[in-house]
């Protein structure tokens, strides 16, 4: 079987990760947190293990500025829907997921204006394509690292110093780019970065968090959720710093098991080692899919800019027609459709029938994507 | 003469950190579950040998782990 959907979930797992997390139901089990038993703090010590690889990932020198969800949608509703306030304004691009648009376009419900800023049809995008869209009222701007239809990346430095220099806090959804693509949240100047755990990170589905950088005030930003934290036990209000603030609620201690060591992975195999990994076997592809008749790929075709994605569509079939084929006969996963981005879609033309998207990862080979491209081709001629 | 401090911290987030960096920094350090006389707050306190008050709040400040209170211990 070739597994090509690593977009939306890696696939397979370092073996550590396994490990990791039957070692963590077999010997700790407890809840972190809570208890202060020797078991409690074990589980204690796992989850700041996944911080610390975290916060050593992405630039953040303090790991409890490293704050757990049970995925990236969670984490981009915390900051979104706590940073604008009805009558405040805010900025994002034309390749965002749902995951960031739809508690967007409910807070523009509650009267928060939305300004989207145009990509080009290869959905790239200038930082100076944000700028223009900046008002007196802009309290936030957020920007998708890289698309999950096309793969397509922003320029999320640019983004980021143009951001610092208008005084406007910065909110990056990196869902498709943590683990896979450098990112540091000083270097870059992002104030808040939503991550999820289960893609380029590598770890458990149910996992993800904001990473805060140092100099964000958390004062500004209210949580979501409230409830149990182990912490002030005697109050009724929610702790005021970090991580308590965000973390109400039992956390999911058996996915941060399995992170922290997806995490520590992800680090030793190095992100730049991954990257030249994907950007090799997403050049290969398209280089043999550009050659297929009737196959047309959609965003930058270049692996420079966009991530381990490549998008196309087959002239004349629906692309969940040919998934289904890649599927049942060619024993290829992947994923046809919208992808939860219709934005993107919009930018890249490919509404209303979506693409077939194609998603390498780190343990994928360049021979199963000579044998994906043989499978497309023959695909294309089985319909002609 | 005290021989132990207790250091008191926000939740057990920060007890794990400060465990972890003090032994980072070489002083011994023990997790203890609060006494309950001292605070309600936390659950998790550290336990650390009186002589290394100094040393232990300036790990944890340079690594800028919040203390809520320290607190000897008398012998």
């Amino acid at each position: 079987m070739i597994y090509l959907d690593n977009a939306a979930t890696s696939w397979p797992k370092p073996e550590c990760v396994i490990e990791a997390i039957t070692r963590f139901l077999h010997d700790v089990g407890a809840s972190p947190g809570r208890s202060g038993h020797r078991l409690a703090n074990e589980a204690e010590r796992i989850r700041l293990d996944a911080r610390e690889a975290l916060g050593e990932l992405l630039g953040v020198s303090n790991p409890l500025r490293i704050v757990f969800t049970s995925n990236a949608t969670t984490a981009l509703n915390i900051a979104i829907q706590g940073l604008l306030p009805p009558g405040s304004h805010v900025v994002t691009s034309g390749i965002e997921h749902n995951a960031a648009m739809r508690p967007l376009r409910m807070l523009e419900q509650r009267g928060v204006s939305i300004s989207v800023a145009p990509c080009g049809g290869d959905a790239t995008m200038h930082a100076s394509a944000l700028n223009d869209l900046i008002r007196p009222e802009t309290h936030l701007i957020v920007a998708n690292h890289a698309s999950n239809v096309s793969g397509t990346l922003l320029p999320i430095r640019q983004i980021g110093e143009l951001a610092s220099a208008r005084g406007i806090p910065l909110l990056v959804d990196a869902a498709q780019t943590a683990g896979c693509a450098p990112i540091n949240l000083t270097a870059d100047h992002i104030d808040i970065l939503a991550f999820t755990g289960h893609k380029g990170l590598l770890g458990p589905t149910g996992t993800g968090g904001l990473a805060f950088r140092e100099d964000f005030d958390i004062a500004r930003l209210p949580p979501l959720i409230c409830g149990g934290t182990g912490s002030r036990s005697e109050d009724q209000v929610q702790p005021d710093f970090l991580p308590d603030r965000y973390e109400g609620g039992t956390s999911n201690i058996l996915g941060l098991a399995g992170l922290a060591a997806s995490v520590r992975y992800v680090l030793e195999r190095g992100v730049e080692t991954i990257r030249m990994h994907e950007a090799r076997l997403t050049g290969r592809l398209i280089d043999g899919l550009a050659r297929v008749p009737r196959v047309a790929i959609v965003g930058p075709c270049d692996p420079a800019k966009q991530t381990g994605i490549v998008s196309f569509v087959i002239d004349g079939m629906p692309c969940s027609e040919a998934a289904l084929v890649l599927d049942e006969q060619f024993d290829i996963m992947c994923r046809p459709g919208l992808h939860c981005a219709p934005l993107a879609h919009r930018s890249l033309g490919t509404l209303p029938d979506g693409t077939v998207r194609l998603a390498p990862g780190p343990f994928t080979t360049e021979r199963e994507i000579d044998q994906t491209i043989s499978a497309v081709a023959k695909l294309a001629e089985i319909e002609s | 003469m005290n021989t132990v401090a207790i250091i008191l911290v926000y939740s057990t987030s920060h007890a794990i950190q400060a465990e972890r960096v003090l032994k980072k920094a070489g002083l011994a350090a023990k997790l203890i579950p609060t006494p309950r006389q001292l605070s309600s707050d936390c659950g998790s306190a550290i336990r650390i040998d009186a002589a290394d008050q100094e040393a232990s709040t300036a790990a944890l400040e340079r690594a800028g782990v919040p203390i809520d209170r320290l607190v000897a211990i008398g012998a």
